[in-house]
């Protein structure tokens, strides 16, 4: 699904990315992990060609990141959610309409955007809130809410970059909740935190970086150098 | 929400704006639409006066028809002439009539006494004119020679001074007005920084988040190019009047503004419009075009 081939990415004379490889199949739940500078944003931002490689080969769901032309990012964006620490909810939109973009941009119907945006507010427990502008809403909400905009239109990965970090540890444990039944339901995530007690909970591999190398690659991995 | 629908979001949620795109896109068509409308007047006139005889010479009133007779055979015989018509006193009265039918007191005043019998005559090549001026000035009886070439070339050199000014202030006009929509889609990008960043990560096309831009750079366009007809008509049938009494004559001018219900000026006022709306349109929406292209690079 996801492979990263001898991958380095430099802005100027600073690598922030160095060497890196690893494989992630499908359905995996992957912990990108380390301190802030690590590179983990950086290896998310590769995914989504919103960074190009400044040496090595990404190759996400078929696509080579490399070669990829831009007329053809929108299609591999479409196989790619993301949820983001500061939410990225837009003020004058109510929790549904914040979710329905992601069918919009497809050109559903309707009928078709209702439906599923339904389905998938119930899924992340926001049913009763869909008529609700973000400013009316808690932070763990208005994050369930930035997941369902990720997964509405069914991506195949689901991407989450520090999605807890704004959060009370509560609040975080139910939005970890969410995400574990969206990798149950077959989608690969991938989740990108300095959050040892999520990461230790969890139980899922662990690829820890830092200043921009692996460091580890653990099957059910831990998060000893961690900050919770 | 639909391109359509979020454009207009745009525009009601910043009408301060919208506003200025709109009031400088209506002060470049009305003067565009000014302008344009002068040309084709005076394209018309100059069609009409090209088509007029290249020489009319006037009899005076004690003119003989011998003498006019001498004159036209003698232009004749220098096989110069590519034609040659005789107008009495009385058919320049029936000219008369039918230009000024419309103008009974005009019709009240003239007689087939006052006005003069003439020659038309065009010479197969314009530059022959010059060696059959001797012959008609040496004629008898002749009063005046009036030559088309005069009136046109002065026609001319006031359509053309017309077309230079109009041309240079309208493209002046047309820049500013493309600069002023491109700032003002370029500010309402920088307002929307942040739904152009998740619709481009959540994986809509470049055409998807540029659509509602480039239409509301249209509807700048398009409203202000309304406005300017809505202005320019009612001068249009002000000024009908005086069109009519200065250049009735011609069949063009008088075949569209002869009567302000015709067919033929409701087809010249549609067409005026939709030529503005589409102009307009296509005006604000490359700017806009080429603002959120700016953006997205």
């Amino acid at each position: 699904m996801i492979h990263f081939e001898h991958v380095s990415k430099n802005f100027g004379r600073t690598a922030a990315v160095s060497d890196v490889t690893f494989e992630i199949g499908s359905g995996d739940f992957v912990f990108f992990v380390g301190p802030s500078g690590a590179g983990k944003t950086t290896i998310l931002r590769l995914i989504t060609r919103d960074l190009l490689p400044s040496k090595g080969k990404v190759v996400v769901d078929g696509w080579d990141i490399g070669t990829l032309p831009t007329n053809k990012v929108h299609i591999l964006r479409r196989s790619v959610g993301m949820v983001f620490q500061d939410f990225k909810l837009l003020a004058d939109r109510t929790v549904f309409e914040n979710v329905s973009i992601g069918l919009e941009i497809l050109g559903k119907s309707r009928a078709q955007i209702e439906k599923r945006v339904d389905e998938v507010l119930d899924l992340v427990k926001l049913g009763e809130k869909k008529n609700l502008f973000p400013a009316q809403i808690s932070a763990g909400e208005m994050q369930r809410t930035g997941i369902a905009r990720a997964i509405v239109a069914g991506p195949k990965i689901l991407m989450a970059d520090e999605p807890t970090g704004n959060l009370d540890p509560e609040t975080a444990k139910n939005i970890m909740q969410v995400l574990f039944e969206i990798n149950a339901l077959g989608t690969t995530v991938l989740m990108a935190t300095h959050n040892e007690g999520i990461v230790n909970e969890g139980k899922k591999r662990t690829i820890e970086l830092i200043a921009g190398e692996i460091v580890s690659d653990k099957k059910k991995g831990s998060y000893p150098h961690g900050r919770s | 929400m639909g391109a359509l629908d979020t454009a207009r979001t745009h525009i009601w949620r910043s009408p301060y704006q919208a506003l200025a795109a709109v009031i400088t896109m209506f002060v470049t068509f009305l003067l565009a639409g000014v302008f344009f409308l002068t040309t084709v007047a005076s394209v018309a006139i100059l069609d009409y006066f090209e088509s007029k005889p290249q020489i009319t010479v006037f009899f005076a009133d004690k003119a003989t028809q011998d003498e006019i007779n001498t004159l036209k055979v003698r232009l004749e015989q220098t096989q110069k002439i590519a034609s040659i018509t005789y107008v009495s006193k009385e058919e320049a009265l029936a000219i008369y009539r039918e230009q000024n039918k419309n103008d009974p007191l005009l019709l009240e005043m003239v007689t087939a006494d006052i006005l003069p019998a003439s020659l038309e005559v065009s010479a197969t090549d314009p530059k022959l004119l010059s060696e059959l001026e001797p012959l008609i000035k040496a004629a008898g009886g002749v009063e005046e020679v009036v030559y088309q070439k005069d009136v046109v070339d002065a026609l001319l050199s006031w359509t053309n001074a017309i077309r230079i000014v109009g041309i240079v202030l309208v493209t002046l006009l047309t820049i500013n007005s493309f600069l002023i929509v491109m700032t003002v889609i370029g500010m309402k990008i920088a307002l929307r920084r942040e739904e152009v960043e998740i619709l481009t990560l959540v994986g809509a096309t470049p055409w998807y988040i540029k659509f509602p831009f480039l239409l509301e750079g249209g509807w700048y366009g398009a409203i202000g190019a309304l406005l300017s007809w809505i202005v320019i008509i009612p001068i249009v049938i002000w000024l009908q009047p005086f069109l009519l009494s200065f250049l009735g004559g011609i069949p063009i001018i008088y075949g569209v503004f002869g009567s302000l219900t015709s067919t033929a000026f409701l087809i010249f006022s549609s067409l005026f419009l939709i030529g503005l709306l589409l102009t307009g349109f296509l005006l604000g929406s490359v700017a806009s075009l080429v603002a959120v292209g700016r953006f997205l690079q």
